[in-house]
């Protein structure tokens, strides 16, 4: 029976040969959301160049529902919409869709920063916690977080703390050996507080800049699961380590359970920020408005891809662009993506 | 949120009910709600249109029930759309006559394939089958590895050989021959739907080992795209049939609705756990109450209306009217509850029931010891509880393995069970027939006893304690609690 080699292949089709820049420009993340704007596109432009009325809002909302903004958020934006065009006497479609856009992108405004020091614990180790429910891309993030601090410079130590799915840890290892991390692991089932605290020590004695703490994938509804988090969270931030970051990672297919996930696991890991992952295919993500607007967390990296690139930083401008096709030529390349199916019909 | 949900969409319902005849602005308002229900539940936005016209065409068109009133009847064609559309013609999962019966597995990453393929094997290892897998996902890191590893777990077989996915699931079909495996399970690595090149792909391998079933992953906490993705899965692939996975969490699970309705192909299972076992066939039913935020109400009442005998019911029934309502009727309809299921199971079923109660343990033990007390009674004891002394009830006790104390609870409250019921029935024979009787006592007699007051008021009830249900409105004397009822289910 054949083993496998390791998978190259994903990272030079999605990302092309690695150099390893830590960032990437605005263009590529419109055209990685390029697939999800054009079904919204479609949407908005039959009601474009027309006196807005009833069946304008419909497409408004039918538009913002359909990128999993929810419910209640759609009505409250659509409602402040609504009174700034009977306000400034909006009677154009397109001028509506402007002025959403704005509102839009004004509610994403905030400092979406982060910390790679702890700067009240001079000497302690940087610990990045990576938590979230089961399949959202917890490990990969991590790898591409570790490509990207590495080719910034910094010595990362991962931290193998995701003992209970079968192979986490090789999957990990795997990403560990790409970007040149060293990766500490106990065995399967271990306690995986002992595990991250064993890699902070480790990263401490090394000298190591960061740690990124990889964690099992646990449903919010399950008490017993997040008791175990929340631990791992505070044994991490014991001597040597500070933990500087807790980064929830959301799937951006997630609906409105997205809300309930960020809910729970701010309430036990004190998360600092949200990594929306697997926004290149057409799902839209529209669940972090209502994630920023409520719980006041932050969306502070994007993926975009299963390279090692395909991490960016979160910029609500393009992304309220490429959600609403607000600016369809802004400099965004003609997408190769086969035309999408609808949502709806 | 939810709870909010089900308090709306059930005050909707009950708002109509007790009318004549639907109107079509009732009909608008219920729907009203539903609409905002399904949303929530991440449906799509698409098939939530869709639905809403069918069921408001189908509701005001006509298709007028003489016995339902008009709320009951929107609830029941809501909830009838929606089993439709789940699992209307349930995947009928056959064995090929000549092995290996392939099946293969595809989806977005994380929606959960490797593990549901080591699920499904442990399925078909159940139904006496001798599964091979193999781990065609050659491009997450590990992923074939921990396909090993849950594989062993349950000591099953997998092949993978490294390189190309399609010459690697071929390899598996050649192999499972080889060695007579009957079912081949196939696992591919997770893909976007508009990757042209990976479901260029998945389209080989699926050429290269002719599956018999195509099964569609998908996430239960999905949202919008659920439809696009599954459009062009079904697209590329022709979808037998979808595995919704995490069901153990606290989402909807709308997406199940979307899916099954863009692909007209059925649930075929259910992932409700991280152990290899929590796997199971689907339950349409189930899943259309959850989609509302209702609890399996109707499978709760067709369960109680299919198992409490008709003639059964209306004798217990005409015995509480006349007060003659004896120890062996209250362990009868103990007896009909406990053939309803696993109390959890039903509890679960129940709509507007917290999650604390929800996730509580309950065990059915308590039932038995009250039939066991009821059992060492005697045939006049029985009927006449009230000549039992303190040795009957030491006797009693030590019969059933008891102490005194308990057999002089369950007295208590079978005494203040009878005393209220006949007061009740009294009530009622004021204002109805007495055939009537036996139909409200065959509905809600089963489930009584078991503290099931929150189902009280009937099929779109929902929420609220014994205020709603109609027995618990007014009992004669006032008062009796029935949360405070020893009998009442444990963990209440």
């Amino acid at each position: 029976m054949a083993t496998q080699t390791p998978p190259d292949g994903a990272a030079e089709r999605a990302g092309g040969p690695a150099e390893t820049g830590p960032l990437r420009p605005a263009a590529t993340f419109a055209s990685g959301l390029a697939s999800s704007r054009r079904t919204l596109r479609d949407r908005l432009a039959s009601i474009r160049g027309r006196r807005p009325d009833g069946a304008t809002w419909e497409s408004l909302e039918e538009a913002l529902l359909g990128a999993d903004v929810g419910v209640a958020t759609t009505m409250a934006t659509l409602e402040r919409l609504r009174s700034t065009a009977d306000d400034q006497d909006i009677v154009d479609a397109d001028e509506l869709v402007h002025e959403l856009a704005d509102q839009m992108r004004a509610a994403l405004d905030a400092d979406r920063s982060l910390h790679v020091s702890a700067p009240d614990r001079k000497g302690a180790t940087p610990v990045w916690l990576f938590v979230g429910v089961n399949g959202v891309g917890k490990t990969t993030t991590i790898g591409k977080v570790g490509a990207r601090l590495s080719a910034e410079g910094q010595v990362v130590v991962m931290a193998a703390g995701d003992t209970f799915r079968a192979a986490a840890t090789s999957q990990l290892q795997t990403w560990a050996d790409r970007c040149g991390a060293d990766l500490i692991s106990g065995s399967a089932g271990a306690d995986p507080s002992s595990v991250v605290h064993d890699a902070v020590s480790a990263a401490a004695a090394r000298g190591a800049d960061v740690v990124l703490a990889d964690t099992a994938g646990r449903l919010q509804n399950r008490k017993n699961l997040m008791d175990e988090l929340a631990k791992v969270r505070r044994v991490a931030d014991r001597e040597p380590g500070a933990v500087v970051e807790t980064l929830l990672v959301i799937d951006a297919t997630t609906g409105q359970n997205g809300l309930s996930q960020a809910r729970a696991f701010a309430e036990a890991t004190d998360v600092t920020g949200v990594v929306l992952t697997k926004l290149d295919g057409s799902a839209k993500g529209g669940i972090v408005f209502a994630i920023e607007a409520e719980l006041g967390l932050r969306v502070k990296l994007v993926g975009l891809g299963e390279g090692a690139n395909d991490l960016v930083d979160f910029d609500p401008d393009s992304y309220v662009d490429a959600l609403l096709g607000a600016d369809p030529d802004a400099g965004v390349p003609a997408s190769h993506s086969p035309e999408q199916a609808r949502p709806g019909d | 949120m939810f709870d909010t949900l089900t308090d709306r969409l059930s005050g909707t319902l009950r708002g109509l009910r007790g009318r004549g005849r639907m109107r079509p602005a009732d009909v608008d308002e219920a729907l009203a709600e539903i609409r905002l229900a399904l949303l929530e539940a991440d449906v799509n936005v698409g098939v939530v249109r869709r639905f809403v016209d069918r069921v408001r065409e189908r509701s005001i068109g006509g298709e007028v029930t003489a016995s339902l009133t008009p709320g009951q009847q929107v609830t029941k064609i809501v909830n009838d759309e929606l089993v439709e559309i789940l699992g209307g013609s349930p995947l009928d999962f056959q064995f090929a006559p000549r092995p290996p019966t392939v099946v293969m597995l595809a989806g977005l990453q994380g929606s959960g394939k490797t593990t549901a393929a080591a699920k499904l094997a442990q399925w078909c290892k159940s139904q006496g089958r001798n599964p091979l897998l193999v781990g065609a996902d050659l491009q997450r890191p590990a992923a074939v590895e921990q396909l090993r590893t849950l594989a062993r777990g349950i000591d099953v077989e997998v092949w993978s050989e490294p390189g190309d996915p399609v010459a690697c699931a071929a390899g598996g079909l050649a192999h499972a021959r080889q060695t007579g495996r009957d079912v081949l399970i196939v696992d591919t690595a997770g893909r976007l739907a508009i990757d042209v090149e990976l479901m260029g792909e998945v389209a080989r391998i699926s050429d290269a080992v002719e599956p018999h079933y195509t099964l569609l992953i998908v996430d239960s906490m999905v949202g919008q795209d659920a439809v696009a993705t599954a459009e062009a899965f079904h697209a590329t692939l022709e979808v037998d049939g979808i595995i919704l996975t995490k069901l153990d969490g606290d989402a909807r699970g709308g997406a199940a609705l979307s899916v099954a309705e863009v692909v007209g192909r059925p649930v075929a299972f259910a992932s409700v756990g991280e152990k290899v076992d929590d796997f199971e066939q689907f339950h349409p039913d189930r899943m259309a109450s959850r989609i509302l935020g209702m609890g399996d109400v109707m499978t709760l009442i067709e369960k109680a209306e299919a198992v409490y005998e008709q003639e059964e019911a209306e004798a217990a029934a005409q015995r509480l009217a006349e007060g003659t309502f004896t120890l062996d009727d209250f362990v009868d309809q103990l007896r009909q509850l406990r053939k309803m299921g696993n109390l959890q199971s039903i509890v679960q079923m129940m709509p507007g029931i917290s999650d604390q109660v929800r996730n509580a343990d309950i065990d059915d033990d308590r039932i038995t010891t009250a039939e066991a007390i009821v059992l060492s009674m005697t045939p006049a004891e029985r009927v006449s509880p009230e000549i039992i002394d303190a040795s009957r009830r030491a006797r009693i006790a030590a019969g059933s393995g008891t102490s005194s104390a308990q057999v002089g609870n369950l007295l208590k409250q079978f005494t203040q069970m009878r005393k209220m019921m006949g007061g009740m029935m009294g009530l009622g024979s004021k204002r109805r027939p007495a055939s009537r009787k036996a139909g409200r006592k065959r509905g809600k007699g089963p489930t009584r006893p078991a503290g099931s007051s929150r189902t009280g008021g009937g099929r779109t009830s929902s929420k609220g304690g014994p205020s709603s249900g109609k027995l618990g409105t007014k009992p004669d004397g006032g008062g009796i609690d029935w949360e405070a009822l020893d009998l009442k289910l444990p963990g209440r």
